[in-house]
């Protein structure tokens, strides 16, 4: 019996029926987890433009492997956790073959510089593209569906992420050389001397020791639901929610159960209304923001009644934030929590 | 398990056959065909796993509506009646999150599908009840994101 199984699991492994087993497939990989950031063939969307030329000439594998790894918080890029070693490396390699030379080395040895002297030469070259305190640029990359200013938002350089995946010496480089095809230009070019751009590295190194930044940082939240207990019956709670929701600038649009469309109209519980409301510009906002947060939308606000007694829900905007991993939502998050907990707070009391 | 080779034998079995895990907590896949086609796709890869569509959500109209650009978009809802009816009766917590839905936007010639994981919801949802229900709607929701970017 056992000799019949380790013989059907051999056979198994011969003809390639073993995912876990098998060499991972990089092309693959990538088609599921980055092609819809990064564009199928690297050419990028969301994310960076992995293909150009002057980013595969820059950057070294172990760049890219942490970063897959470890991601950027707060920046969109999430961190692939759970892909193993193997997998990372096929990625890699697959995303190493649009690249016409050999991919970068770096030392790993720290650059001496002088911070101060950094953090003067950072305010004058810098910051206007990567933020004051290295926060990055605005937005969350290029989308062909929404307009955009530039063909690549500048990286957050101060972010626990891009730290870990950049040695010094590929910070130095890129200072030196710039990145043809995005805005970032050789600061050599610009006048700077090698000895400025050592100081300009040491300085970005010393972000490690600063406190995370606003845009590292994502909103937490205690619930993933917001609830309150009705004291008004339901169809009295579903009017005093519409009611609430045009009093806080928002207009609703339908009114349905939760089953409706899944079963007859006569099966669905009329006991579970769902109240659908939306602000356009407010819409606009989040979209241009993140293109991903149609998944929430329009607003919803729940009002349901269980043995007699009558709640009103709703998804917790602030769990939107960690969910896209960008906090450039947070504000929104924000003060969408805000509004809702007001339009279910008003149709409630 | 009798002795250690038999045990061995079949973690090595459930090794060989278990599928890749899922990424993050968002699901996303880019589906190389125009906007329309991939809608059509998708619909199918839902309805295929015994689900109904519920609804369509026009996001890009009401944009437009108000004079904001943007490319076609929508929000696809979808559910099995008897299983929203019973995750809900025990959990009414969920119901923020259902009916499941699945975001798809043009991108040029190009599509993007957007998700979230279910099984993120166990964080929130501990109960061991609903374990099997997130387990199977996350197989179904990346079964269903794989159809549509490898049928283009």
């Amino acid at each position: 019996m056992l000799t019949r199984l380790l013989l059907v699991i051999a056979l198994l492994a011969g003809f390639g029926l073993s995912p876990a087993l098998a060499a991972p497939d990089g092309a693959k990989l990538y088609g599921r987890n980055c092609a819809a950031c990064h564009g199928e063939n690297g050419t990028g969307g969301i994310g960076v433009p992995l293909a150009l030329p002057a980013f595969q000439a820059g950057v070294s594998d172990d760049y890219l492997r942490k970063t897959i790894r470890h991601g950027r918080p707060g920046r969109v890029m999430p961190a692939f956790s759970q892909l193993d070693q193997a997998e990372i490396e096929a990625i890699v390699r697959h995303v190493r073959t649009w690249n016409k030379g050999a991919p970068a080395t770096y030392s790993a040895r720290p650059v001496k510089g002088d911070p101060v002297h950094g953090k003067k030469l950072f305010a004058q070259y810098c910051a206007d593209c990567h933020g004051a305190n290295g926060e990055g640029g605005k937005g969350t990359g290029v989308t062909f569906s929404r307009p955009r200013d530039l063909p690549i938002m500048a990286p957050a350089l101060h972010n626990p992420g891009f730290l870990v995946a950049a040695s010094d010496a590929m910070i130095k480089a890129t200072l030196m050389r710039g990145r043809e095809g995005t805005p970032m230009v050789s600061f050599l070019k610009q006048g700077l001397k090698e000895k400025d751009i050592d100081d300009i590295v040491s300085y970005v190194r010393a972000f490690e020791k600063q406190p995370l930044p606003g845009s590292a940082q994502l909103l937490k939240v205690e619930s993933p639901v917001i609830v309150r207990d009705s004291d008004y019956d339901l169809q009295t709670t579903v009017e005093n929610v519409k009611r609430a929701v045009s009093n806080n600038n928002f207009f609703y649009g339908r009114v349905q159960t939760l089953e409706y469309g899944l079963t007859d109209p006569a099966n669905e519980n009329p006991k579970q209304v769902i109240v659908y409301f939306c602000n356009i510009s407010m819409l606009n906002q989040a979209l241009a923001i993140d293109p991903r947060v149609g998944m929430f939308l329009p607003c919803r606000v729940t009002i349901l009644e269980t043995n007699g007694k009558v709640q009103v829900m709703s998804v917790n905007p602030g769990v939107l934030s960690r969910l896209f991993n960008n906090s450039e939502l947070n504000r929104l998050c924000d003060e969408m929590s805000k509004s809702y907990t007001a339009i279910i707070e008003e149709a409630t009391l | 398990m009798k002795n250690p080779l038999q045990w061995m034998a079949t973690a090595c079995l459930t090794l060989l056959l278990c599928a890749p895990v899922a990424a993050g907590d968002l699901m996303m896949a880019r589906v190389n065909r125009m906007f329309p086609e991939a809608m059509t796709l998708l619909q199918s890869a839902i309805s295929s796993r015994g689900y109904t569509v519920t609804r369509l959500q026009q996001v890009n109209e009401n944009l437009q509506r108000r004079e904001f650009k943007s490319d076609m978009y929508r929000v696809v809802y979808f559910g099995k009646y008897e299983e929203v009816r019973q995750a809900t009766a025990r959990n009414p917590g969920l119901i923020p999150f259902l009916p499941l839905n699945i975001t798809i936007f043009a991108e040029g010639d190009q599509a993007i599908l957007v998700t979230s994981h279910p099984q993120m919801l166990r964080e929130f949802f501990p109960d061991p009840e609903l374990k099997p229900l997130f387990e199977r709607w996350e197989k179904d929701m990346l079964e269903i994101m794989d159809e549509v970017r490898e049928a283009a």
